[in-house]
């Protein structure tokens, strides 16, 4: 019973760390914050349905349902960088629109897909053992994504992408076009967000068009986990402390559920979660003040004494 | 060559924080020519050398290098003709990559950009090679982030990316100023090597009047958005700060008055 639980986390915190890499991508990398993700997530999960259920191959869906999502993260870039409208708005206003998007998609807010020919039963059908067939499936798929985003990290596209976070002004004066840029990290982020989304309704056998709210946070909560987990400056050891982060960020919600926290309470757990580790620092400031404030008056007090 | 026509560049036009701030700017720069440009605050010095390296744009006037006019040209379609180093040390560099990473996007100003790695053991060796030519020690640290670096060995560093990659012209935008005076030496050093190196046309803006008389062949005064003195040749020989202060006066009808000017010498 509890081995079924924490391999179900395992699953779960695998799909969402797609997500997550996609949270990763343009907060970390292009210091961009993006929300298109609570729109991206519920599209890549209503194309792959839609399309299931007309009888499309599952694989062709899953990748159909991804470049809709690299679609939707290239509007809101050409929005921010073309319209010179904020990054936050402009992932607003895609997210926003996605919600009529979807529901145009799906015909409905909720399609099942019980019964349905979706990317795990055609690979039961290889053969695999159904007791471990999403735990497997969902790492190497996972471990490809992780790699191929690494590697693209390290290539010359990829390198002009993390230099346009880091100093914009600097890969300009040397020939980078940072719209463009960030108009591809925004598309490829978005994809990777969809993808969660197709597989994350696939593997709980359905899509609803209120599948993506509070993804944002999720992701943004397992990025901040990861980053504790695994200190690291490097590419290849970030994307890792993701992934990480993701499936840690699952046992603790499947824990806090154990314990008896209500399913609707998660959200303002993880809320709360994201706004501690990033307050962080600035928690420890005002600590770090009333310390030295207290030492400064105990010194004055014992001046007063010896005086 | 560069050769600027008539400029005149106005921030915030027609509302009532209007800035005039060039007016009517004439200056050919023959390729291999280096400049210092000194002058007062608000005379138009940095948006002069943001003109030349596409950050604006001008309200009249054409800005040409070698022959093309790159007027309306954004500054990553000018990278390939323009390097610049900035005042601040960390705009010139990605502090969180590392000094190879750096310099590998370096290498492919005004280029295309693809799918292969942007490094391998030529690159790496070609970084050594000049990162050797600064005598700072950081051939050995190829794979330290850049944040790690002092302002003076990131200077240094933008120096190096601001002229790999073959540009025409080097923007230097008081770049030493936040140095400390030692540090500061030592970079304008590897600037006369590097400048010499690449025979480079360099357009530097200072506000230390020595450093713009001991550095480059000609130096030109700018006062209230336009240019009142070019200073070349056997005029500019044996000149001194003293000299070049009165001249200003001479010139605008008033001091030379700037907070951050450096009068020494």
């Amino acid at each position: 019973m509890w081995l079924n639980i924490l391999q179900g986390t395992i699953e779960q915190g695998l799909i969402f760390g797609l997500l997550a890499m996609g949270v990763y991508l343009p907060f970390r990398i292009l210091d961009f914050s993006d929300l298109t993700v609570e729109g991206s997530f519920p599209l890549g999960a209503a194309v792959s349905a839609v399309l299931i259920i007309n009888g499309m191959n599952p694989f062709l869906a899953t990748f159909i349902a991804m470049l809709t999502g690299v679609v939707a993260g290239m509007i809101t870039g050409i929005i921010n960088t073309k319209l010179k409208i904020t990054g936050l708005l402009a992932g607003i206003l895609t997210m926003t629109s996605l919600y009529s998007i979807n529901l145009r998609i799906m015909g409905r807010s909720n399609i099942p897909l019980l019964r349905e020919t979706t990317i795990l039963t055609v690979i039961k059908g290889w053969g695999l053992p159904e007791r471990y067939l999403a735990l497997i499936v969902f790492t190497l798929i996972v471990l490809l994504i992780k790699l191929l985003l690494d590697y693209f990290l390290y290539t010359e596209i990829g390198m002009a992408l993390r230099a346009t976070g880091d100093s914009p002004v600097m890969i300009e004066s040397l020939g980078g076009n940072t719209d463009h840029i960030k108009i591809l990290g925004l598309g490829l982020a978005n994809g990777l967000v969809a993808l969660s989304g197709a597989l994350a309704c696939q593997y709980q056998g359905f899509a609803d068009v209120g599948m993506g709210i509070g993804m944002i946070v999720i992701g943004l909560a397992s990025v901040i986990i990861g980053e504790v987990v695994i200190r690291t400056s490097k590419i290849c050891f970030a994307t890792f402390g993701v992934i990480i982060g993701s499936i840690i960020y699952r046992l603790a919600i499947a824990i806090a559920l154990q314990l008896g926290f209500a399913p609707t309470d998660l959200k303002i757990v993880t809320a709360i979660l994201v706004i501690l580790a990033l307050g962080a620092p600035s928690l420890r400031n005002f600590m770090i003040q009333d310390e030295f404030a207290e030492r400064l008056m105990e010194r004055s007090a014992s001046d007063a004494q010896t005086n | 060559m560069l050769k600027l026509t008539n400029l005149h560049k106005i921030f915030n036009y027609g509302k009532v924080n209007e800035n005039y701030v060039l007016k009517d700017i004439n200056l050919e720069v023959p390729t291999g020519d280096f400049i210092t440009i000194i002058g007062s605050n608000g005379a138009g010095k940095s948006t002069l050398l943001n003109l030349v390296a596409g950050t604006f744009f001008p309200e009249a006037g054409t800005v040409e290098i070698n022959g093309h006019d790159v007027t309306a040209w954004p500054v990553h379609k000018r990278a390939h003709l323009v390097g610049r180093v900035f005042q601040d040390p960390l705009q010139g560099t990605a502090a969180e990559m590392t000094i190879e990473e750096n310099l590998s996007l370096a290498v492919k100003r005004g280029k295309g950009r693809g799918l292969r790695l942007g490094l391998n053991k030529n690159r790496r060796a070609e970084f050594k090679r000049l990162l050797a030519l600064l005598e700072l020690g950081l051939e050995d640290r190829l794979e330290y982030p850049v944040k790690l670096l002092s302002g003076g060995q990131r200077q240094a560093l933008t120096l190096l990316m601001a002229t790999m990659g073959q540009p025409q012209i080097l923007l230097l935008d008081e770049y030493t100023a936040a140095l400390d005076p030692k540090t500061a030496i030592q970079i304008v050093e590897i600037t006369k090597r590097i400048v010499a190196q690449h025979k480079l046309t360099v357009l530097m803006v200072t506000h230390d009047l020595k450093q713009a008389l001991a550095m480059g062949n000609r130096t030109v005064m700018m006062d209230r958005g336009k240019i009142i003195l070019d200073l070349k040749g056997p005029e500019r020989e044996n000149i001194t700060v003293r000299d070049l202060l009165a001249k200003f006066t001479a010139r605008s009808g008033r001091e030379l008055t700037d907070d951050r000017i450096l009068l020494h010498g």
